[in-house]
């Protein structure tokens, strides 16, 4: 039974009259320990899709499911209280941009015993110790300096690592991790990932990875789910995916990647725009800008079909069917 | 952090000193010089004349005479008064502390009530009570103060007989000065009824003068608190599983308050302001009506004293403000 | 938010013209009703102000001696010809505060103009001179800042003595810090872009930058506080009114109608009452078109 299992997801903005849809339909199954990458363009609701897994939607967003629970229990049921209190200490969650996720206010050292403090309580001693173990565990030199620290007075790289303790701090089974590296240095990115992956591996957790890089998802994920306009296009296992990727969308992301692009003469993009609030197509919402577009396809929505086991596509003339299954 | 002290004082002392030749070419800006003006229409016959030029030093060249009022002022010596011959500063401090009270009781007003409207104002974001809110407090800060200090009296006093209408305290009581605040006074002179009578002599002034500050501090609090909810580190600690209350007082209203507190101290200035009006309706005996009965009477010596201590209390305040912002803004606290 | 109409025509033909920023401002002005409120009441005074000689049934400083204190129409021993009541010595209340429309608008216009103009060339020197200049001039506006509002204007007036026209002079040397202030800091943000390089680049001289180049770029933030600031000026007349410093009776200003009919307090409460609602309505209107304003422009101001 998967950790975290959601089906039919959708989350819409604006009026009840003129919804903005955010994410749609969407069904995601994450196993424990598992390392599961989200891709897609900008604006096709990653970031909606990982705040209403944490319940961080407000209004005037509104979150409706089908089914959505996490680890057997169903959280369209659980009362408030008792969904809060699984934040931080089952499902944790790291930001964007780190700089701005610490309290100004408050040092290193005040914001992790409060967390810990909150979830599992202890001594104020014994609160200081797991803070500082869990800077080390991060890999922060010198803990005990960097407990007084302000966030002002940390650079980026340092700023995830405070979040990613804070995140971990009270064993959570699962960590979602919203383009956890876009906003570093290119030279500490890599060291940042490294330390969560290892921190994966290490506690067994499941990982849910945010990006935009398709490279390191190749590299870290055991599988991808791909998100176009707030729908999930495609999900596989990786290498497959990627060697025979079965969505129009998939193939052309993977084809706009530099190193698919070698020899030619200018980098392949996807031409067009994911469509606006108000302009979703009536049919598939890839139709506009795919270049296998049928007739059929401007006028109905494919569903999400499960070609083989551990797939899924959403296309009605999906790539490489004919080619070797895993 | 004491780096930072001296700076702000650095800049406040030119400043300082602006003021100090702001108040001084005050009065020879007047038509005529200084004794003319104060003789007013009576008019003065030249010999009197020539000796007043020369008891006040009027005589001697302007830099001269500046550097000499500098150096008294900062000695405390701020001249005397033409109508009662009394020295400006020893005016100044008996009527200083019935301005402080009213000033202090305002803004505890404004506080208590202004803070704590915007606070849910924002957390009750486009309810019917954040527009309630909003609305009154744009309300208040459009009001005349002096008109709405009249309000209150035709209704408080007038239609319901419950306050007085002026002074600090029933001419009955007369409690002998040791803080010069009337509130603790007449708890100190043990007499039973004082305390009430000064408490009920407060109520309407307070109102009166706090109403605006009120205003100011609940838009204020409203719109800094609905910036800090946009913030990441919210989201991030309700990410963490902190509850409501918990992101609202800890994470939220702490940061609120930074910009908040700046607006405080720009409070001063309004109270000082609004006391000239406040204390004239309510004859308060305090520094805003001894002004303007000043200007009345042509008191030059006391308006011009007048000016610059209202002046170096505004600026005390400030500064008194940036270093508690100094105290709550790490960023500010650790700049070297 | 673009609607998906004109999204796609944008898309689609890539010709259809953007808005005119006038035209997008009056959009977002618009969508705010309290703005709408304001606007409409600054539109009725101003129409009172204009033909306050045609609307007003008598002269504002006519004295009717046999109507004097005479309540309001609809109140029992109201007159039908004072419809809203007479004054102490038999003046009409609603022609009285009529031409303290025009009166009250008149100080508006004059102390801000006068307070925005000095502010402009001030504030544009300190930015393009800077160094001395601009030390010297931003020093001035604080120890201007350093005194409260009202006394400042008290102090002015003790130096010109009172008056309606010296009331207004000292109105504006309260206002002037807000307006250099916020000149200059956003003269500095702009001198710094690529399109006054560029003029200055093509030679354009530093009056030439300063006042055609710059200026119309820092407008947005002057206008809204002169929007606000036109409304504080308001209530500062009419306290100094109140007080005595301001306009002198027989004026029919606000302020100081209010303060002429003080001993009447108890006894008639509309000759106290309806020059007070005046003022707030006045103050009122200004204000939230001035926050209406500022909430149109802002986005254009922080892009
Ligand atoms: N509070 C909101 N109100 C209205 N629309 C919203 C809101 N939050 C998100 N959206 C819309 O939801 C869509 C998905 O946004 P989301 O932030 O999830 O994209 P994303 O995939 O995370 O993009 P990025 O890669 O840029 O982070 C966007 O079109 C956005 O406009
Ligand atoms: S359904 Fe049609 S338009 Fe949509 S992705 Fe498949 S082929 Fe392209
Ligand atoms: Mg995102």
């Amino acid at each position: 039974m998967a950790l975290l299992d959601i089906k039919n997801l959708s989350v819409h903005f604006g009026t009840e009259a003129r919804p903005i849809i955010a994410v749609e339909h969407l069904d995601l199954q994450i196993d424990a320990g598992e390392v599961v990458g989200i891709v897609g363009e900008s604006g096709s609701g990653k970031s909606v899709t990982s705040l209403a897994l944490m319940g961080l939607i407000d209004a005037p967003g509104r979150v409706s499911a089908e089914s959505f629970s996490f680890d057997g229990r169903n959280l369209l049921t659980l009362p408030k209280r008792e969904r809060r209190a699984m934040l931080g200490r089952d499902i944790a969650m790291i930001f964007q941009d780190p700089m701005t996720s610490l309290n100004p206010c408050f040092t290193v050292g005040d914001h992790l015993i409060e967390t810990l403090a909150v979830h599992e309580g202890g001594s104020r001693k014994a609160l200081r110790n797991r803070a500082l173990e869990l800077l080390t565990q991060v890999e922060i030199p010198d803990p005990a300096r960097r407990m007084a620290a302000y966030p002002h007075q940390l650079s980026g790289g340092m700023s995830q690592r405070v979040m990613i303790a804070l995140a971990i701090a009270c064993n959570p089974r699962l960590l979602i991790a919203d383009e956890p590296t876009t906003a570093l240095d290119v030279t500490v990115q890599a060291q940042v990932l490294e330390l969560l992956l290892r921190l994966q591996r290490e506690r067994g957790m499941a990982l849910m990875l945010i990006t935009h890089d398709l490279g390191v998802v190749a590299e870290t994920a055991h599988r991808v789910v791909v998100m176009y306009a707030g729908q999930v296009m495609e999900t596989g296992k990786v290498p497959s995916i990627f060697t025979q990727p079965r969505h129009p969308y998939t193939e052309a992301l993977l084809s706009a990647l530099p190193e698919n692009n070698i020899g030619r003469e200018r980098l392949q993009t996807i031409p067009g725009v994911v469509p606006g609030a108000y302009d979703r197509p009536q049919g598939c919402l890839l139709a506009p800008r795919c270049q296998y577009a049928q007739e059929s396809c401007r006028t109905t929505r494919p569903t999400l079909a499960s070609p083989d086991a551990g797939s899924q596509v959403r296309c009605f003339f999906p790539l490489h069917t004919s080619g070797p299954k895993e | 952090m004491i780096s930072f002290f001296l700076r702000r004082l650095g800049v406040l002392i030119p400043t300082f000193l602006g003021i100090t030749l702001l108040v001084f070419a005050l009065i020879h800006m007047i038509p005529g010089d200084p004794v003319e003006a104060m003789s007013g229409e009576r008019g003065m016959d030249s010999a009197r004349h020539a000796q007043l030029m020369t008891e006040f030093g009027l005589n001697r060249p302007l830099p001269v005479q500046y550097v000499d009022y500098v150096f008294k002022a900062a000695k405390g010596d701020l001249g005397r008064s033409i109508v009662t011959q009394e020295s400006v500063m020893r005016e100044f401090l008996d009527r200083f502390p019935a301005t402080f009270e009213l000033s202090l009781c305002a803004i505890t007003f404004a506080l208590t009530i202004g803070i704590p409207a915007g606070i849910i104002a924002a957390f009750k974001r486009n309810s019917v009570v954040d527009y309630g809110v909003m609305g009154v407090s744009l309300a208040g800060y459009s009001m005349p103060i002096f008109w709405w200090a009249l309000l209150l009296i035709l209704f408080f006093s007038v239609q319901l007989g419950w306050t007085p209408v002026s002074g600090r305290i029933a001419v009955e009581y007369d409690p002998e000065v040791v803080t010069g605040l009337m509130l603790i006074d007449s708890l100190l002179s043990g007499e039973p009824g004082a305390f009430r009578s000064a408490a009920s002599h407060l109520i309407l002034p307070t109102i009166a003068l706090g109403t605006i500050p009120l205003a100011t501090l609940a838009r204020m609090t409203r719109s800094a608190m609905l910036e800090v909810l946009g913030e990441d580190y919210v989201r991030a600690a309700r990410a963490r599983g902190l509850s409501p209350l918990r992101v609202l007082t800890r994470h939220a209203l702490r940061n609120a308050l930074i910009p908040v507190l700046t607006v405080i101290g720009l409070q001063v200035g309004t109270l000082l302001a609004g006391a000239i009006l406040t204390e004239t309706i309510f004859s308060w005996p305090g520094i805003g009506k001894w002004m303007v009965e000043a200007i009345h009477r042509r008191d030059y010596p006391v308006v011009q004293g007048g000016i610059l201590l209202s002046a170096t209390i505004v600026i005390a305040v400030n500064l008194i403000v940036d270093m508690l912002y100094g105290v709550v803004n790490p960023r500010i606290r650790h700049q070297r | 938010m673009n609607t998906s109409n004109s999204q796609l025509t944008v898309a689609e033909e890539g010709i259809s013209a953007p808005p005119s920023p006038l035209a997008e401002l009056w959009r977002d002005f618009r969508r705010n009703r309290g703005a709408l409120i304001g606007l409409t009441l600054v539109g009725l005074f101003i129409f009172m102000a204009l033909f306050a000689n045609w609307i007003a049934p008598y002269s504002p400083i006519e004295q009717y001696r046999d109507s004097i204190l005479a309540p309001p129409a609809w109140v029992e021993g109201g007159k039908a010809q004072f419809l809203l009541g007479t004054d102490p010595v038999g003046r009409d209340m609603l022609s009285r505060l009529i031409f303290g429309t025009r009166l009250s608008l008149l100080i508006g216009i004059i102390s801000i103009g006068l307070s925005m103009s000095i502010g402009i060339v001030l504030g544009l020197t300190a930015a393009f001179s800077g160094g001395k200049t601009d030390t010297g001039i931003m020093r001035l506006m604080d120890v201007l800042m350093a005194l409260p509002s009202l006394l400042l204007a008290v102090a002015v007036i003790a130096v010109l003595g009172p008056g309606l026209m010296n009331a207004m002079y000292a109105i504006a040397i309260v206002q002037l810090p807000a307006f250099v202030r916020l000149t200059r800091a956003s003269a500095i943000a702009e001198r710094s872009r690529d399109y006054v390089t560029a003029s200055r680049i093509a030679g354009a001289g530093v009056l030439r930058l300063m006042f055609i180049v710059v200026l119309p770029n820092c407008l947005a933030p002057l206008i809204v506080q002169g929007t606000l600031g036109f409304s504080t000026a308001i209530l500062d007349a009419a306290a100094l009114g109140f007080l005595g410093l301001g306009a002198q009776p027989p004026t029919p200003e606000w302020g100081s109608m209010l303060a002429s009919a003080l001993e009447f307090i108890q006894s008639a409460w509309w000759v106290v009452s309806l020059p007070g609602i005046a003022i707030l309505l006045a103050v009122l209107a200004f204000n939230l078109m001035g926050d209406g304003l500022r909430d149109a422009l802002d986005p254009k101001l922080k892009r």
